[in-house]
């Protein structure tokens, strides 16, 4: 479903990644690990194409994501829900709104909207907080905002970058045993993390990365660095 | 489709209120912007009363034998009145020129005196002869050099006043020209400022922009609030700034019909209330919409 064809990125010549080729099936959970700059988040928004690779392709179902035209872009991250390192929620919205935003954008009609969001706001837990704004919430409520907007318009592909970092042991399971069941209703999840204890539980694919490249690439993994 | 319209306005009315600071700043400076451009107009239409009134005071007059038959006087007129340089020519007969000259020197009991004591009537008649602009006159002078007239003109006193009717000109010339350049610069400078302030607005949602983009929203989803917005800045500024102007124009009149009498500045702002009010409303929406739409644009490019 998406494959990273000899993707290399460069920053001022120096390669954040090199030459990586990556192939993930419909329906996978794949676990991207490894230490704070070793790419994991370089890889993900390359996906997205918030950047553009320096050199290879990548393809979303035989679509060229490097080739899309700018006008397509908002199509593609429609089929694919984020959860963002630093959330991105939108400051000027409630948390309600902030995933309903999500909605907005794909068309979906008000009914749907108010329908699905209570829904996705008490899956997270936070239905009590729907009216408030991102910075009337802590790190971890901001952190399951994030999460709930990726997946309230059930996209094809969800991206967690890091989605729990900023979670207390009791949530961090929680949002995993989500990402888990989410995965087993189709969607395709690319996990990036560097808690060890989530990536040797889990018992999915793992995908080691070092200094731009991939060392490890194996189902069942474990962390190991 | 609907929907989306829908949900665009509603969300510009919704950042405009919840942004309610940074409107409030923006809206403040766009008063100023649009006061100062309403300012140079209302000065545009008083400068050009002033000239207009300096215009009329400028005349040639054409004297006429004593003896000239009143009808060849008034085919005179009909001539001058055929030709493309003449705006007005007034015939005063000789006796309404003793007439007028009796009344202008009712206190002088001298020439009150003398003129008792004539029997006939020493005043000419005379066509006095406005043109259209004040660079005119030495075509209208040609004009009546002709021989068919030499015969009836004794006198035309526009190469007495020629010098002075060619001063007149120029300054009135300069007056317009000056002010052309000042109402330009200044208006180049106001629009400058309005868009930077809407610039910098903005720049504050910028982040919220490149948000919106990864979230997969398309760009004229993004921009749609963002122009209600300006539109609304546009609506509310000029609004408030003709109703700001309108107690200062009437406080102000009276000073300004003492400087430049006739000038009625008040009376023309109450007449063309709603013709401002629409120039202001549209200068206020090109800006907000406009500013916004070049101020967005490069957040979107993600």
């Amino acid at each position: 479903m998406i494959l990273f064809d000899k993707i290399s990125k460069a920053y001022n010549g120096h390669f954040a990644l090199e030459n990586i080729t990556l192939n993930i099936e419909q329906g996978e959970f794949v676990s991207i690990v490894g230490q704070s700059g070793a790419g994991k988040s370089t890889l993900l928004k390359l996906l997205i194409a918030e950047e553009k690779p320096t050199s290879g392709r990548i393809f979303l179902d035989k679509q060229d994501v490097t080739a899309l035209p700018y006008a397509e872009l908002p199509f593609l991250r429609r089929r694919i829900g984020t959860i963002f390192q630093d959330f991105k929620l939108l400051s000027q919205k409630t948390a309600y709104e902030n995933i309903a935003f999500a909605m907005e954008v794909v068309g979906k009609s008000k009914k749907e909207i108010q329908e699905d969001v209570p829904q996705v706001l008490q899956l997270v837990g936070l239905e009590e907080k729907a009216k408030q704004f991102p910075n009337q919430l802590s790190g971890g409520e901001q952190q399951r905002v994030a999460i709930a907007r990726a997946l309230v318009h059930q996209p094809d592909i969800i991206i967690a970058d890091e989605p729990t970092g900023n979670l207390d042991p009791l949530n961090t399971w929680d949002v995993i045993r989500l990402l888990l069941k989410i995965n087993e209703l189709g969607t395709t999840i690319l996990l990036a993390t560097h808690d060890r204890e989530i990536i040797n539980t889990l018992n999915k694919r793992v995908v080691s990365i070092d200094k731009g490249k991939v060392i490890r690439d194996e189902q069942n993994g474990r962390y190991i660095l | 489709m609907i929907t989306a319209f829908k949900r665009v306005f509603l969300v510009g009315f919704q950042n405009f209120w919840r942004n309610g600071w940074l409107s409030a700043t923006t809206v403040s400076v766009m008063v100023l912007v649009l006061s100062m451009i309403l300012g140079l107009l209302m000065i545009s239409v008083l400068t050009e009363a002033v000239v207009q009134h300096l215009e009329n005071q400028i005349d040639i007059s054409v004297y006429f034998k004593p003896k000239t038959a009143e009808p060849d006087i008034l085919q005179v007129k009909n001539n001058l009145l055929a030709e493309k340089e003449v705006k007005s020519v007034e015939y005063v007969s000789e006796d309404a020129a003793l007439a007028l000259f009796k009344e202008r020197h009712k206190a002088d009991t001298i020439i009150a005196q003398v003129l008792e004591e004539l029997d006939a009537n020493p005043l000419e008649a005379s066509l006095n002869i406005k043109a259209k602009a004040p660079d005119q006159f030495a075509a209208i002078a040609k004009f009546l050099e002709k021989k068919e007239y030499a015969p009836l003109i004794s006198a035309v006193n526009y190469y007495e006043n020629q010098e002075t009717i060619a001063r007149l000109s120029s300054v009135i010339s300069a007056i317009r020209k000056t002010g052309l350049f000042i109402t330009l610069a200044l208006s180049v400078i106001s629009v400058l400022v309005a868009l930077n302030t809407i610039r910098i607005a903005i720049y504050t949602l910028k982040d919220e922009v490149t948000i919106m983009k990864l979230v997969g929203a398309t760009n004229w989803f993004i921009r749609g609030p963002f122009l209600v917005e300006g539109v609304l800045y546009g609506l509310i500024s000029a609004t408030a700034t003709i109703i700001v102007f309108y107690p200062i124009m009437f406080l102000l009149a009276p000073y300004v019909d003492n400087f430049f009498p006739g000038s009625d500045l008040f009376l023309y702002f109450q007449r063309n209330f709603m013709t401002l009010w629409l120039i202001l409303l549209l200068c206020g929406i090109v800006l907000g919409v406009f500013g916004s739409m070049i101020a967005i644009r490069k957040y979107l490019k993600i």
